[in-house]
């Protein structure tokens, strides 16, 4: 019995205190974005690496979710005879849902993963050591610019996703399922509201802070070599994805 | 043999654990001005946790560290910084940055703490790059470099920002006999041109017969001796002649 709560509390304490430090190291990133020097090569070729080549997944990504929610609402629709109201179902799950959450879930495979492992073999190698000893502070130097560029590229990304899950809707509507063009395209304008817009793209910079810090937190505080550059990558997706699902849910319920 | 006796660098009943297991306990050295103290012991006996104490990479748990008279354990991040700027260190591999290129690794501290030029920076790693006798490599990456020449690129970032201090981790782990004799070569110049203060940790015994003005050894979290290397190697102590001599058997017990 003593053991099954010993083993309970232990983990919720080591729970406890890997939040506060995720949540010190978040706090330090952002005082460090207002503190001089302001290095602006860095974030651009993080943005780069984050943003414009994440273009193709989210595309991808944002292209087929598009078509195939035109598909299934259409199936769904055709039973009661609002087939024409496919238009309005596609942008308002894209723009308020599936373009931010896909795009985050998507992305964060594909940065936080590298995140984690470059800062966890820097790490390993002792070159965040080394960073230190060259007086040069490592959360200034590595986590701030990787943070800003996501916050800045993921709203970016999920404009791109908006825009294509739209248009692949319409494809499919259009050229597949037959549907009117015109009353396809009034059907999506009329009912859609900035503000569904404008929800998804704060949901996009939360989860952009979400899997900048989750990953480099993970990879930051590496330990044991290899196997534990690896096991930081796995957390970082791993924890990144959740908390963004997590997140996701409160961010709508509070707001929305 | 060493002109000034003043004290550079004070380590005070420094302690030292890791999750209830003590790597320090109570170690207590003083390095003087311009002299090259080499720190022996076995591995795992905490030599590298006693430099990266003295660096501030770790806090200590209780004791002190004096750098000219100034206590720096108690230091925030910043004036830490400002303090590590007398430092450079050479670290076991090298811990080049391997996004940059060779030039940029030994320039970094100029780009971040002073208003040099690109092409100032370059020209002043050329020239520590050629003190540590590597020529035409400023524009390689450092995946490029053989395990030697990153030790020797690393060397050269150390020595970038003229520092007055040199720590040395393990400078000859991991190279072949001729390479290592090499870097030991240019760790006696270093003092000889740049009349820094050195400490190396090491359990090369050649290497440190090399380069010591004094040998320190660390022994179950203390030091237990000091002396010039001669001292050294006539020392009475027991656990001291195991150890320079490389027995398995004697009091160290081998874990």
């Amino acid at each position: 019995m003593n053991s099954v709560f010993g083993y309970i509390g232990s983990h919720f304490i080591r729970f406890l205190q890997e939040s506060g430090r995720i949540a010190m190291l978040f706090g330090q990133t952002v005082v460090f974005i207002f503190r001089p020097p302001f290095d602006v090569r860095e974030p651009l070729s993080q943005m780069e690496e984050i943003g414009v080549r994440s273009i193709p997944v989210v595309v991808i990504t944002a292209a087929f979710t598009g078509m195939v929610l035109a598909l299934q609402s259409f199936t769904g629709f055709r039973r009661f005879n609002a087939e024409t109201l496919v238009g309005t179902v596609v942008a308002l799950s894209v723009t308020r849902e599936l373009g931010p959450v896909l795009t985050g879930l998507m992305v964060s495979g594909r940065v936080g993963s590298a995140m984690a492992a470059e800062l966890g073999t820097m790490r390993v190698t002792e070159q965040i050591d080394a960073l230190h000893t060259l007086a040069t502070n490592p959360v200034k130097y590595l986590i701030v610019p990787r943070f800003l560029a996501s916050l800045i590229m993921f709203p970016i990304l999920v404009v791109f996703a908006d825009i294509i899950g739209i248009m692949g809707g319409y494809l499919v509507s259009v050229k597949v399922l037959g549907t009117n063009p015109t009353i396809y395209i009034r059907r999506t304008w009329d009912y859609l509201e900035l503000n569904d817009i404008y929800s998804g793209l704060l949901k996009a910079c939360v989860f952009g802070m979400i899997m900048a810090t989750i990953s480099c937190y993970q990879g930051f505080f590496t330990e044991g070599g290899a196997e534990g550059v690896g096991k930081a990558t796995t957390r970082a997706v791993v924890l990144s994805s959740l908390l963004i699902l997590i997140s996701n849910y409160f961010i709508t319920a509070l707001l929305f | 043999m060493v002109g000034d006796t003043s004290v550079k660098i004070e380590v005070v009943d420094l302690h030292k654990s890791f999750g209830g297991k003590d790597v320090l306990t109570g170690v207590n050295l003083e390095v003087r001005n311009g002299e090259s103290m080499v720190v022996i012991g076995g591995s795992g006996v905490g030599k590298s946790v006693l430099i990266k104490c003295i660096i501030g990479l770790l806090r200590p748990d209780s004791g002190g560290i004096r750098v000219d008279g100034q206590e720096i354990s108690s230091l925030n991040e910043k004036s830490l910084n400002e303090i590590r700027k007398k430092f450079g260190m050479l670290f076991q591999a090298g811990a080049l940055f391997d996004s940059l290129s060779v030039w940029e690794n030994v320039g970094f501290g100029l780009k971040h703490h002073t208003s040099l030029r690109d092409e100032e920076i370059k020209a002043i790693a050329v020239e520590k790059l050629g003190l540590v006798g590597l020529s035409h490599v400023e524009d390689l990456m450092p995946s490029e470099l053989s395990g030697g020449m990153r030790k020797r690129v690393s060397l050269a970032r150390a020595i970038a920002m003229e520092p007055e201090i040199l720590l040395y981790d393990e400078p000859t782990t991991g190279l072949d006999p001729i390479m290592a004799d090499v870097i030991n070569e240019l760790i006696v110049q270093m003092r000889k041109k740049l009349r820094v203060t050195s400490i190396a940790i090491t359990h090369d015994m050649v290497s440190a017969y090399k380069i010591a003005d004094r040998i320190a050894m660390l022994y179950e979290g203390k030091i237990i001796e000091v002396g010039t290397p001669q001292q050294n190697r006539e020392s009475s102590n027991a656990i001291v002649q195991q150890f320079i001599q490389g027995r398995a058997e004697g009091p160290i017990k081998v874990r």
